[in-house]
């Protein structure tokens, strides 16, 4: 069980770019795989690609197959895939859905249009809400979030869908780092216990470098370089692809320039 | 482009006792005291709802206080007119979405000053200045909307520049930018300092802020818990104050820590210090 991206390139409705092009890509169920690469590279867009919304939902012109198991994206119906793959978008402002009066109705949102039993909508909406320890947060209004506190809601409305795939588009973006550690967590729990499959665009490769079993490098739309998390994030040309390296990776080339060990 | 961007004088910000209390009950802020001087650059770090947004709002007549008082420039926030505030303080929001509405680059960036009078030539030069501080030039006539996130967060900034003010603020400046584009914010923070313009920015970046501010304000539950230059609050010392807001140290200050350096913030002080142990 995988999804997967088979020669895939992708250009926007009424746009002549190529956006992406000859993308390879399997995440396996149970595994965390990381995309970086510099801004306007396509990371938004394979995101897009591969939750099956580009080109079913916004148009565009997509060559080659993206399968979410057996599913193909090309004919499957936005709820079916939407059970099957949760995606979670890079400006929680444009994901939630300003029509819920606190947060957990907000969370509630996604299972309630799954059409679930009561019982069920509760269990799911109190599990993510223990999974990303937002319990203070429940009775507020969504529309009076700070950007962080907004960003883990819209990953917990997602995580209630109980999908097989997650895609997230720099989830920790606007967390501070106790949010980012704790996002971390709960996607590794997901990965290892619940068997769900990852893909996740981040900048901060040191999150990636704990959490991600692979990582994928993307440039101007191609697939540069993707391999076993530690090799790809210590390559020597993530700097000149737009991404920076760990810390430590950073720390240890520039104790190595000035000739001096941090053993 | 430093000159152009950055050209004039900063200004003192303060709070005395600053107390804020949102509509629905939610205490942001409770008793902050904080002298920032003309043309210093702070870095505002803290968990998310540790009220750094919430206080810099109050700068910009955004806010008002629930008790004590805001000083802008040496004055009470109070007696100053809003539009007044807006040439004084220019705040690039968290979220560009929030700022734009134009729908042109070029377009987005001359609103601002163009409404504090500005025209002609000079306008044209303070926005090609902006533009290329961002890194924008050539995309004057593209929707905003066609730009990435990452882009239009560097519109909004290109925006406030484009102001002039003697105090920018940059909300979480460097969220969902690649290695260059954190590179560019150093650049334009470094461009403002030179210039003797105030900054104050909010990050959760602690090698970002160790690096770029030479002061740092940790803030916990609405209050003021440490402040300081970054060796000083990444000290080891501080380490159990970090811990109550569930703040690490950049690596360089724990490596320096664990090799008994001394407090090593940065990568260039932790590769100093490593030389001067080995001579």
């Amino acid at each position: 069980m995988s999804l997967r991206l088979e020669g895939v390139s992708y250009r926007y409705a009424g746009s002549t770019a190529t956006v992406l092009s000859g993308v390879d890509l399997v995440v396996e169920r149970g595994e965390v795989v990381g995309l970086v690469g510099a801004n306007e590279a396509g990371k938004t867009t394979l995101c897009l690609v591969a939750a099956g919304l580009a080109p079913a939902t916004i148009g565009g012109r997509l060559v080659g197959t993206v399968h979410i198991d057996d599913l193909s994206t090309a004919v499957a119906r936005p709820f079916e895939l939407a059970q099957r793959c949760g995606t979670l978008f890079q400006n929680p402002a444009t994901q939630l859905s300003g029509t819920a009066p606190t947060v957990w109705e907000e969370i509630a949102f996604g299972p309630r249009n799954l059409a679930l039993p009561l019982a069920e909508v509760v269990a799911r909406v109190e599990e993510a809400v223990r999974l990303l320890a937002i319990g203070d947060l429940v009775r507020r209004d969504p529309a009076r979030l700070s950007g962080g506190q907004a960003q883990l809601i819209a990953l917990a409305g997602v995580l209630a869908l109980r999908p097989s795939y997650l895609i997230l588009d720099e989830p920790t973006s606007q967390l501070d780092p106790q949010g980012t550690r704790l996002v971390g967590d709960a996607l590794a729990a997901l990965a290892a216990h619940a068997n769900v499959g990852v893909l996740i665009v981040e900048h901060k490769t040191d999150l990636l470098a704990g959490l991600a079993s692979r990582v994928a490098v993307i440039e101007a739309g191609r697939l540069v370089a993707g391999g076993p998390a530690a090799d790809t994030l210590a390559d020597e040309r993530l700097p000149g692809w737009g991404v920076q390296p760990p810390a430590p990776v950073r720390l240890a080339r520039a104790a190595a320039a000035a000739g001096v060990s941090l053993g | 482009m430093a000159e152009e961007i950055a050209s004039g004088a900063g200004l003192a910000l303060a709070t005395e006792v600053l107390g804020f209390v949102y509509p629905d009950g939610t205490r942001a802020l409770d008793g902050v005291d904080l002298r920032i001087a003309a043309g210093e650059q702070v870095a505002l770090i803290g968990q998310n709802g540790s009220g750094k947004s919430t206080l810099v709002r109050h700068f910009d007549g955004l806010l008002r206080a629930t008790t004590g008082r805001v000083l802008v420039g040496g004055e009470p926030v109070g007696s100053r007119h809003v539009a007044d505030l807006a040439r004084l303080v220019g705040i690039v929001f968290q979220n560009p979405d929030r700022q734009i509405f134009a729908g042109r680059v070029r377009a987005e960036v001359v609103f601002g000053p163009h409404n504090l009078g500005m025209h002609g030539r000079e306008l044209d030069e303070r926005v090609a200045a902006a533009l290329q501080a961002v890194g924008l030039t050539g995309s004057e006539a593209v929707n905003p909307y066609d730009l990435g996130y990452s882009r239009r967060k560097l519109l909004g900034m290109a925006s406030v520049l484009a102001m002039a003010t003697p105090a920018v603020i940059l909300d979480e400046p460097t969220t969902g930018q690649d290695a260059r584009g954190v590179a560019r914010v150093r650049e334009i923070v470094a461009a403002l300092a030179a210039a003797g313009r105030t900054v104050v920015a909010i990050s959760h970046d602690m090698t970002f802020v160790a690096e770029v501010f030479p002061r740092l304000v940790v803030m916990r539950a609405g209050r003021v818990i440490l402040d300081g230059p970054p060796a000083e609050v990444f000290g080891e010392a501080n380490w159990p104050t970090l811990a109550t807001t569930y703040l690490e140290p950049p690596l360089a200050a724990r490596e320096g820590a664990r090799l008994g350096l001394g407090s090593t913030p940065t990568e260039a002080s932790l590769i100093e210090a490593l030389l001067r142990h080995v001579a």
